[in-house]
């Protein structure tokens, strides 16, 4: 359903991304992994709209390319995306964080519900039903009208997810969802992750932590120095050589990323 | 009792019009401020909404209920014109390209002889009963409350806290800055045309940068938690001066000192009430 396509980045002199591509299909997990600066955020902001590449196609079905489609309206085609850096909206509620993920969805105008009609007041009450159901789900029912940022960091991390999902995408992006999480935290996660992937919407993955990866995702695309080294199954990429090497370098010196 | 109030209200009748005008800027303000916009041509629009309308009173002869609204519709029609590339710009950017657009507005109106050039237009008939300019305060608050109670309230403040964020959940962010700088414009149009009605003078002076400071500050003392922050910070700010008369050369001195101290010590505003703005409580399973 996503596929991308011969995307290259450069920043000045730089060739941040070249030539990378590789597709994602319906209802799978797809992770996108590589040492430190191999390009993965680059790219999920190519993919996600906030960039746009130097050269490459993004094209999602059913409407393709996505060239001049920006940003803002790529919600609204079924794409939803987390940040790495959580990026919540601090001084608001959890539920209005998860109703902020569901605008997309909204038929009415803004116009309509800054004077409170009779439609847009229906409209609210589903969208907070719908938005509850979800908070239920990552299990942050009962803080729905804290503050955001009185979450716990792994809370927090759910969150996004949920109003990310308040979009109802088809695809939904995740940079980075485990960091900084503990075991616990980390088991919750993934045991959410294979629930939506379980409900048909396909997931790219951004994530270093391997064990977690090979766990939970379907396919893993391996980028390293803006570069495509691999693409298969966990098991495949476990055994590639390239693989291998990129992470543990070629004669095994370098085990930092081990 | 009934005449003390006369009395009171009699005597300080400048002052009181000074609070209403001052809170219906401040509102002004505060649609921009918002939603994150550093949008200082409040006095530009000001003075187009002023000069209209006393234009249309004094020379036309049109009767105060037509020329307040042109007043406010024609400094609508100078934003739409100009909001899109204002919009191109962002942060001090647009600070200094709106402070410009208030300084050419001024210089138009000193280099303009209809306008009465640098003494502005006076005689004005100040026929705007108080009670009709503290009606158009409230309703003004309240539109504005409950648009930000509502969802367009959530995305308003969902583009101050984080633009990327917004965009990525689908916010049309550039519809809501251009909502915020509409209303802005037209608000502070109407606050124009009411000062020149309840004044009875319009100068060029009344437009300047100063003055667009000081509309920045009353919500920036105020904050952007809720309209009511924006028109507590112009009560304030506009009584304080009065009540320190007796030390009128330290008036400014004053005023900024308590600015200072809000931006130090509640960098959020004096105004506590955040807006609570979940309608389906009761929804809940």
């Amino acid at each position: 359903m996503l596929s991308v396509d011969n995307i290259s980045m450069r920043f000045m002199g730089l060739t941040a991304l070249d030539g990378v591509s590789f597709t994602v299909k319906r209802g799978e997990v797809h992770a996108l992994i590589g040492p430190n600066g191999a390009g993965k955020t680059t790219l999920f902001n190519i993919i996600s709209g906030v960039q746009k590449p130097s050269a490459g196609t993004v094209s999602f079905e059913p409407v393709g390319d996505l060239a001049k489609i920006p940003l803002g309206l790529r919600s609204g085609l079924g794409m939803m995306r987390t940040f790495q850096n959580i990026r919540l909206f601090g001084s608001m509620s959890v539920l209005e964080n998860v109703l902020l993920g569901a605008t997309c969805l909204r038929r009415g105008g803004v116009l309509g519900a800054a004077i409170g009609s009779p439609a847009a007041r229906r409209e609210e009450y589903s969208v907070v039903a719908a938005a509850y159901a979800l908070l239920e789900r990552v299990g942050l029912a009962d803080a729905a009208l804290a503050p955001a940022l009185s979450l716990s960091y792994g809370a927090q991390r759910r969150l996004e997810i949920a109003r990310a999902l308040a979009g109802e995408p088809r695809l939904l992006m995740l940079d980075e969802p485990a960091a900084g999480m503990n075991d616990a935290e980390r088991e919750t996660l993934a045991d959410l992750i294979s629930s939506i992937r379980d409900q048909g919407i396909a997931i790219l993955v951004v994530e270093h932590d391997m064990p977690f990866i090979n766990k939970l995702s379907d396919r893993i695309t391996v980028l390293n120095f803006g570069k495509r080294i691999a693409s298969g199954s966990p098991y495949e990429i476990c055994r590639d050589p390239a693989v291998i090497e990129a992470y543990l370098g070629s004669e095994h010196r370098d085990t930092e990323h081990a | 009792m009934s005449d003390f109030i006369a009395n009171f209200l009699w005597t300080y009748q400048t002052v009181l019009s000074q609070v209403a005008i001052n809170s219906l800027l401040a509102l002004s303000m505060y649609c921009v401020l918002a939603t994150g916009q550093l949008f200082l041509g409040q006095v530009g629009f000001m003075a187009i909404g002023a000069y209209c309308s006393a234009v249309l009173t004094t020379m036309l002869g049109m009767p105060l209920w037509v020329s307040m609204p042109a007043g406010a519709l024609l400094a609508l029609l100078v934003a739409l014109l100009l909001v899109q590339p204002m919009l191109r710009l962002s942060g001090v950017y647009m600070a200094i390209g709106t402070i410009a657009f208030g300084e050419v507005i001024r210089s138009l109106a000193i280099n303009f002889d209809v306008l009465g050039g640098a003494l502005g237009i006076s005689g004005i008939p100040q026929s705007l009963p108080q009670t009709a300019l503290y009606a158009m305060v409230i309703v003004v608050a309240a539109i504005l409350v409950c648009a930000m109670h509502s969802r367009l309230g959530r995305a308003v403040e969902a583009v101050r806290t984080d633009e990327l964020a917004a965009q990525a959940m689908g916010v049309d962010v550039r519809r809501i800055k251009l909502i915020s700088v509409l209303a802005s414009a037209a608000l502070a149009g109407l606050a124009g045309a009411a000062g020149a009605h309840s004044m009875g003078t319009v100068t060029p002076n009344d437009f300047s940068f100063v003055s667009s400071v000081a509309i920045l500050s009353f919500v920036v003392l105020g904050g952007v938690a809720s309209p009511l922050g924006a028109i507590l910070g112009a009560v304030l700010l506009t009584l304080l001066p009065e009540l320190l008369s007796s030390f009128s050369e330290f008036r400014t001195m004053i005023n900024g000192l308590a600015i200072v101290l809000v931006v130090l010590l509640l960098p959020s505003g004096l105004f506590p009430l955040k807006i609570i703005r979940i309608r389906g409580n009761a929804k809940r399973r």
